[in-house]
């Protein structure tokens, strides 16, 4: 690997060891300096500012929570204008502006398949505002909106937007680092809609201590909750990080935000992830 | 220089000046009456006449979100819409004028669900006047034509962006001779746009990060600045036009004003019906006259100031309703009045209202009808 050319300065205001910090750090380091943000209102946009600050060495523009994929294709088609057809566009959003009140915008900059890349910082919640459920929260996980558990699944974003038949869609989480980085490499050489779901745990909404944070993303992989791939045009996909090694409970045990879960809440799932990854597995069959 | 003569609808004039003015990027969405618009500039382009990105996102939302950061990276954008998709960019409306995003988008004027209804109103743009965008409202296709050309003169020069409101088929679907401009002329007229600041790798300008509150204030009070100059900018935007075309059409119009008692004051289509009145009303020996108010964003209070000082009575009539106060542009002319030496005193009508018809004779009736009467505190529904 070359010499890494920072593009995250230091000094932004992220909680120490935060895993969306790291994860940034060498998304756009990986993208370099030909490259254009977008970045709505989230624990990101903190560490893009505040004015007269910016946290990044590139142009950013944060939209309103629910526009990224808009503005984005917005600052394509200006760009293109104006010859700079390999500038990179990015959008860096969290769950809540991606999976939730930005879902209408990406939908739709996936059918026209933008020229864009889309990297969802998943933390599960709406932890920018004190650890709320999204529609990407998992199920019976505890947050400051649902305080008995979520009733409910974890919104599949990946499996949806794969359904779109875009160019590129990718999960990847920073425990796995290489494979992160890989992907980043793969979909920056690519044009079209390119999407990467990337797990980040988030250390206070989550409930685990300020260093664990890779290791809990490892977990999350290991335990096949998280489990990482990559599909091409909706239809080619591809197993890119270790198998299903571990049971759920190895995951859930350490995180704050499950403390309440019941021996059956466990078992069912430990049946949703195993159902889950035998779904990837017969995706992923080569045929 | 040969001035092409055809028949347009308003919505196909607006759409040949925003062609003319060779806007870059184009996202819209199709929504009754503005349909139209869309599908000529596509057509357009489709026939190789039109060299602009055209963008068609799932809403009207994310069409003004794509406008704004397509503004800022450096090109001129244009946009179309009506009613619902108006009240829908609500909220990215505001942001467009934060961002100083000189985006010119026509706005067919038309009533607002619940329940469902397709008729000329102005209450979706009066209701965003409070947003900082420019709004302008023209009253035939040739004006809508000129407007669109000469609003992003206006919203280039102070980094503001401009709505141009036509009313639901009065103006966006009837068929007029308008005059199409050569390319040349338009191209001397506007320039190519070329801000100062916009969104490039290797510049490091970046627009929305959070702001302390001094510089939020300085901001808006910035915008404010920009604001104020608008109205010498049209006059002169408008004077620069006709003098390039033969047809200037003002911030504000006075029609027959001379000595005139009682003085109409509206907006957009209802201005062409005012003028029969006023005319069959100085027939009968009656001293009437109309104002136009063509810039309603900002306002040009120390022009109609002007142009209603002398007289007695000034009858507003609105094609809009906001109910706990009335006619929107009556609220605007009072406050725009008040406080001069022998103010007029201001009628305001509500007449026209979700698209009720109001033909010349009842402007007559509501002319003497005020001129004989105390103008009322409260808005009078008529039709």
């Amino acid at each position: 690997m070359g010499q890494m050319i920072d593009m995250l300065c230091s000094g932004h205001a992220a909680c120490p060891g935060c895993m969306e910090a790291l994860s940034l750090r060498h998304v756009i380091a990986e993208l370099g300096p030909d490259t254009v943000a977008v970045i709505p209102p989230s624990c990101l946009a903190i560490m893009a500012g505040p004015q007269p600050f910016s946290g990044l060495r590139i142009p950013v523009y944060q939209p309103t929570l629910e526009s990224s994929a808009a503005a984005a294709s917005g600052i394509r088609r200006a760009l293109d204008v104006r010859g700079r057809k390999d500038t990179h566009v990015v959008a860096l959003a969290g769950d809540g502006g991606t999976y939730d009140i930005g879902f209408q915008s990406l939908s739709s900059a996936a059918e026209r398949n933008e020229n864009i890349l889309y990297v969802c910082f998943d933390n599960e919640g709406y932890m920018n505002t004190g650890a709320q459920k999204s529609s990407s929260t998992p199920h019976f996980a505890r947050t400051s909106s649902t305080p008995a558990g979520k009733h409910s699944r974890k919104k599949n974003l990946t499996e949806i937007m794969a359904a779109h038949e875009i160019p590129y869609a990718a999960t990847a989480t920073p425990g796995y680092l290489d494979d992160l980085l890989q992907k980043v490499r793969k979909a920056k050489s690519m044009r079209g809609l390119r999407l990467i779901t990337l797990l980040v745990p988030c250390l206070d909404g989550w409930g685990v201590p300020d260093h664990f944070g890779v290791g809990l993303s490892r977990l999350a992989v290991e335990s096949g909750v998280f489990p990482l791939y990559e599909v091409e045009d909706g239809a080619r996909y591809k197993l890119t990080g270790p198998g299903k090694t571990r049971p759920v409970a190895d995951y859930l045990n350490v995180q704050r935000r499950y403390r309440d879960v019941d021996e059956a809440e466990v078992e069912q799932l430990q049946r949703e992830v195993d159902a889950g990854w035998q779904r990837l597995l017969e995706k992923a069959k080569p045929c | 220089m040969s001035t092409k003569r055809v028949l347009l609808t308003g919505n196909h004039a607006a759409a040949w000046g925003a062609r003319l003015a060779r806007p870059k990027v184009v996202p819209v969405y199709p929504i009754t009456p503005q349909t139209p618009v869309l599908e000529l500039l596509t057509e357009f382009q489709a026939a190789g006449e039109f060299d602009a990105e055209i963008l068609t996102p799932e809403s009207e939302h994310s069409v003004m979100a794509a406008c704004i950061p397509a503004s800022l990276t450096g090109v001129r954008v244009f946009t179309a819409t009506a009613s619902q998709g108006l009240m829908l960019m609500h909220e990215v409306l505001h942001y467009a004028v934060g961002a100083r995003a000189p985006i010119v988008m026509v706005n067919v004027n038309r009533t607002i669900g619940s329940p469902w209804a397709f008729w000329p109103d102005q209450t979706d743009s009066v209701a965003q006047r409070d947003t900082g965008w420019i709004q302008y409202y023209v009253e035939n296709a040739q004006e809508a034509l000129d407007t669109v050309i000469q609003a992003y003169r206006v919203a280039e020069g102070v980094s503001i962006p401009a709505m141009i409101n036509l009313d639901a088929f009065y103006v966006s679907h009837a068929l007029e001779p308008v005059a199409i401009p050569e390319q040349e002329l338009v191209d001397a007229y506007l320039p190519p746009y070329r801000p100062a600041h916009f969104l490039e790798p290797g510049r490091n300008e970046s627009w929305g990060n959070v702001v302390t509150q001094e510089m939020y204030y300085r901001h808006r009070r910035d915008i404010g600045a920009a604001m104020d100059r608008v109205p010498a900018l049209a006059v002169e935007a408008d004077r620069d036009w006709e003098l390039a075309t033969g047809r200037g059409w003002g911030a504000i119009e006075r029609y027959r004003c001379e000595g005139a008692e009682i003085v109409i004051v509206t907006m957009g289509s209802m201005c062409g019906t005012a003028r029969d009145a006023v005319d069959a009303l100085r027939e009968a020996g009656v001293a009437a006259g109309l104002v136009k108010v063509r810039l309603f964003r900002p306002l040009p209070s120390a022009a109609l100031r002007k142009a209603l000082a002398g007289a007695r009575d000034v009858l507003v009539l609105d094609r809009n309703f906001s109910p706990g106060v009335g006619g929107v542009l009556h609220q605007e002319l009072r406050a725009a009045l008040y406080g001069m030496k022998s103010a007029p005193q201001v009628h305001g009508y509500l007449a026209g209202v979700g698209g009720v018809n109001v033909p010349p004779d009842r402007i007559v009736h509501f002319a003497r009808e005020a001129r004989a009467s105390d103008a009322e505190p409260e808005p009078v529904w008529v039709k």
